[in-house]
């Protein structure tokens, strides 16, 4: 297992050198300069202020020299917010998102599986159907949609929660709502077929005739093996959730990575760009790590490595 | 039975989940309105008390939102409507705009003194002005400030912009080609500034009140060095007011405030205790803020404009920001005069400002806006002398689109047509391609719809038939306008060339500096020539609507630097 994750970890290195390897000359392509007086500063004087920060040298050469700053964990600092450190930015904001998701990924995971559960326990009733319609409806409205509701229904008719802002945890309520709903509806969907499946298996049938209670079969066996395909999507979507939700952040005026990001993007500032993409394949690669152990521990046939350590 | 009851449990548990979640919503509006959370910034309490005693004064509390983060605080990388704004309420430069857009003095004790051949400016400087850390306002950190400006080494966008040309020196140091010492400018004592100009620029008076032209405290930003700026922490202050919790890697980055400024010389005009300013993107939350008298101020876009208009709280603010197409000479179409007034007459523009904008934007028919410049001895506004040059008549239009057609030999054109990728430019260049294919038979517009980022680099590579353009105006004065538009400007992109309107705007920028009243008919004609030529078709004229609290009063609208003006503002 030890071997397994250490050259788990190796490869993801790999990875990352090749993510920004990949970043870094597809953003050397785009058109621009992370001049924020594009339109009216002269020929003359963009050149004076590319040389100054080394973006009029060839691309290998600033190549080697941002991957070189890269190795001694130095990110650069942003041409937008002039002078500020990239990693203090991501620092301040990664974490708020990150908070944020992970309410929503709990929240919205929890509730998805109890009411996959309920669902499946009681299939075809109608208790299965409204369950099926609140996914239904989870997937296909966007969360924005929510958001947008919420904010004006809960906030300003009923003026029950702060409409927008972050820091206090009555704040953290709609966005964290508006985000859990999409992991709810997913969870729910793939908790019910699984159940349904794997309470209809042979062990399941074996399981009762040995006499073990129903709270028992549920939890012990079927649970368990209808986690797999759930930890498979969840993975994912912890990385989406966690690394910044553009919409709701910008709905619920939250100071999160993902708006920044594409503030970054938009005003084509290389080190912010290049500092998030770099945060956000990390984060990408370990969780899939991550869920490649879960398995091992949810279901012991998938044992990593051929189950040989 | 058991299976039953283990789903009551469970339903059970599901219900109360919702119920927490909702007796909690209750708790945080109580909370919200008993005012304990000052440190987000998000004060509700202050505004909407006031009925409870109309007797006392209201609180001096603005709470206002921006749509993006200050990029920077530092005057000479500033270059965007937000640094300045907060640059404009903390600091004070020699002088300041009024309501009536004329410089008054600020750290300057009086007019200035300007020489006969306009090039020499002597300006004495108040004694009392200090720094927030109790340093004096010297005019060495003029000096210091303007040199760091044009410094190649501190890489300036708007530093070399604005002073180039302007100040003496300025262009030959930013190439690498002069010491900073030769700059245009020297303190000859603590409170006496003398200012040696390239030539007698006619506008300096105004540039003197933009940003970039603001002091740095020398020994603070030294002492500072790399993280001079970086948070409100990081910076001195000399202006009405100080600004406070700014802190872009901080953990609230989009919440900062400004409070008076004590040791401000003018410290008692200012009324306004304290400016709450919170990051708001999101044109509906501002607005469902507003509603909840969490801000005094949002910005509207053209959806909530229809339902706002007529209301006290709306307002709408005009810009000096014009919007025209560029039509590319190098296009052979293009090249002849008559299709490009066809183009320039054929668009509706009253509908498109009245309906697709909506925000209060009013047609252009010109090169230079309206409310930006008088007449020096008469006083009567720039547009009003010249009047509408270029102006919507799709019957001319048609004429002149047969008459363009015949001269170049063909009954169809097709033209590039490159505009921006938000929502309102791509209405608006929908527009436009179907007013200019219905109205002139035989034309094909293909509207490419392109990043701004994208956009600047094909206007720089003249790669574009017709491009929707705009521009705001760098100091106060038409040449801002015209100049642009010269055949050797960088910014002309066309292939724009008129010997007359070159000779005009030269002639404006050299022997009539000394002499306003010719100068500014020069550029009325200028204006005039270019407009015969239909080298740009005029569409709008920008203003802004917004929702402004009734009751906020004495808030100050700049035509350039700074949007606002909260010296004046008070709470009634």
């Amino acid at each position: 297992m030890a071997r397994y994750i250490l050259q788990r970890l190796g490869y993801m290195v790999l990875t990352l050198f090749l993510i920004a390897t990949f970043s870094f000359f597809l953003m050397k392509m785009l058109p621009g300069s992370p001049l924020s007086a594009e339109q009216k500063v002269s020929e003359a004087q963009r050149e004076i202020i590319l040389d100054k920060y080394g973006l009029n040298d060839p691309v290998p050469v600033q190549y080697v020299r941002y991957i070189g700053n890269l190795m001694q964990g130095d990110l650069g600092v942003s041409f937008q917010l002039k002078n500020q450190p990239v990693t203090d930015i991501l620092l301040s904001r990664i974490p708020i998102s990150a908070q944020l998701g992970l309410y929503a990924l709990l929240i919205g995971t929890v509730l998805g599986m109890l009411l996959g559960l309920i669902a499946a326990i009681r299939n075809n009733s109608w208790v299965d159907y409204s369950a099926n319609i609140i996914s239904v409806i989870g997937i296909s409205i966007p969360s924005f949609i929510f958001a947008g509701l919420m904010q004006y229904y809960v906030g300003v008719k009923l003026g029950l929660l702060p409409i927008a802002f972050w820091g206090t945890w009555q704040q953290a309520i709609m966005p964290t709502i508006a985000l859990a709903i999409f992991p709810m509806a997913i969870g729910a969907r793939f908790m019910r077929t699984e159940m349904i499946e794997v309470l209809g298996s042979d062990f399941i049938v074996t399981a009762r005739a040995k006499g073990l209670n129903n709270t028992g079969i549920l939890f012990k066996h079927g649970l368990r093996n209808a986690l797999i395909p759930l930890v498979t999507v969840m993975g994912p979507m912890a990385v989406s959730l966690m690394t910044g939700t553009l919409v709701i952040e910008q709905i619920f005026s939250i100071p999160g990575i993902g708006e920044q990001f594409v503030q970054s993007v938009m005003r084509d500032d290389f080190s912010i760009i290049m500092g998030t993409t770099l945060f956000f394949a990390f984060f990408f690669v370990l969780i899939i790590l991550i869920v490649d152990i879960l398995y091992g521990i949810i279901d012991p046939r998938i044992r990593l490595a051929g189950g040989k350590d | 039975m058991r299976k039953s009851n283990w789903l009551l449990l469970v339903l059970a548990l599901l219900l109360s989940t919702f119920l927490v979640a909702c007796s909690g919503g209750d708790d945080s509006a109580e909370e919200e309105t008993e005012g304990t959370d000052t440190e987000e910034g998000t004060d509700t309490e202050e505004t909407e008390e006031e009925p409870a005693d109309e007797e006392a004064a209201p609180e001096q509390v603005l709470n206002i939102l921006e749509s993006a983060q200050i990029p920077t605080m530092d005057s000479s990388h500033a270059t965007d409507a937000v640094a300045f704004q907060f640059l404009g309420e903390s600091m004070e430069g020699l002088y300041r705009l009024d309501e009536n857009a004329s410089p008054i003095p600020g750290i300057a004790d009086g007019e200035p003194e300007i020489s006969e051949d306009g090039i020499t400016w002597t300006i004495q400087l108040r004694d009392d002005a200090v720094w927030s850390n109790g340093d004096a306002v010297t005019a060495n950190d003029f000096v210091f400030a303007w040199r760091r400006a044009v410094d190649p080494d501190t890489g300036s966008e708007y530093g070399p912009f604005m002073m180039n040309g302007v100040l003496k020196n300025a262009e030959a140091i930013n190439n690498g080609e002069a010491d900073v010492e030769d700059l245009g400018v020297e303190a000859t004592s603590d409170t006496e500034l003398v200012i040696t100009l390239e030539k007698p620029i006619p506008y300096f008076y105004g540039l003197l009140t933009f940003g970039t032209f603001l002091p740095l405290n020398e020994s603070f930003v030294t002492e500072q060095g790399e993280d001079y700026a970086l948070s409100s922490e990081n910076l001195v202050f000399n202006g009405p007011f100080l600004l406070e919790d700014w802190n872009p890697t901080g953990d609230n980055p989009d919440q900062w405030k400004l409070t008076k400024n004590p040791d401000y010389w003018d410290a008692e005009t200012v009324t306004l205790e304290t400016i709450n300013v919170s990051v708001v993107k999101e044109t509906s939350t501002a607005v469902n803020l507003y509603e909840t008298d969490e801000t005094d101020r949002a910005g509207l876009s053209a959806e909530y404009v229809e339902q706002y208009a007529g209301t006290e709280d709306f307002r709408s603010l005009p810009e000096p920001t014009l919007f025209y197409l560029k039509m590319n000479q190098d296009n052979e179409a293009l090249a002849n005069q008559d299709i490009r007034k066809a183009i320039a007459m054929a668009i509706g523009k009253q509908d498109l400002v009245d309906v697709i904008l909506a925000n209060g934007s009013v047609v252009s028919n010109g090169a230079v806006p309206a409310n930006f410049s008088a007449h020096p001895e008469t006083g009567e506004d720039f547009r009003d002398i010249n009047g509408d040059l270029l102006v919507e008549d799709v019957e001319a239009a048609k004429e002149h689109w047969a008459t363009g057609l015949e001269a170049i030999g063909t009954d169809t054109v097709e033209l590039e047509y490159l505009g921006g990728d938000s929502e309102v430019a791509q209405e608006m260049d929908a527009y436009i391609k179907n007013q200019l294919e219905t109205n002139l038979e035989g034309l094909t517009v293909n509207v490419t719809s392109v990043p701004f980022e994208e956009r600047i680099a094909r206007d720089e590579a003249s790669d574009y038939d017709i491009q929707n353009s705009g521009w705001g105006p760098d100091y106060l004065d038409p040449n801002t306008w015209l100049e642009m538009w010269t055949s050797t400007s960088p910014y002309m992109t066309m292939n724009y060339n008129n010997e007359e309107f070159d000779s005009l705007i030269e002639k404006a920028n050299n022997e009539l500096l000394t002499e306003p009243v010719e100068r500014f008919e020069t550029q009325l004609e200028a204006e005039k020539v270019m407009m015969e030529d239909a080298a740009i078709a005029p569409i709008y004229q920008r203003s802004r609507a917004y929702l402004w609290r009734p009751g906020v009063e004495g808030v100050v609208f700049n035509p350039m630097g700074a949007d606002f003006s909260y010296k004046w503002a008070h709470i009634e």
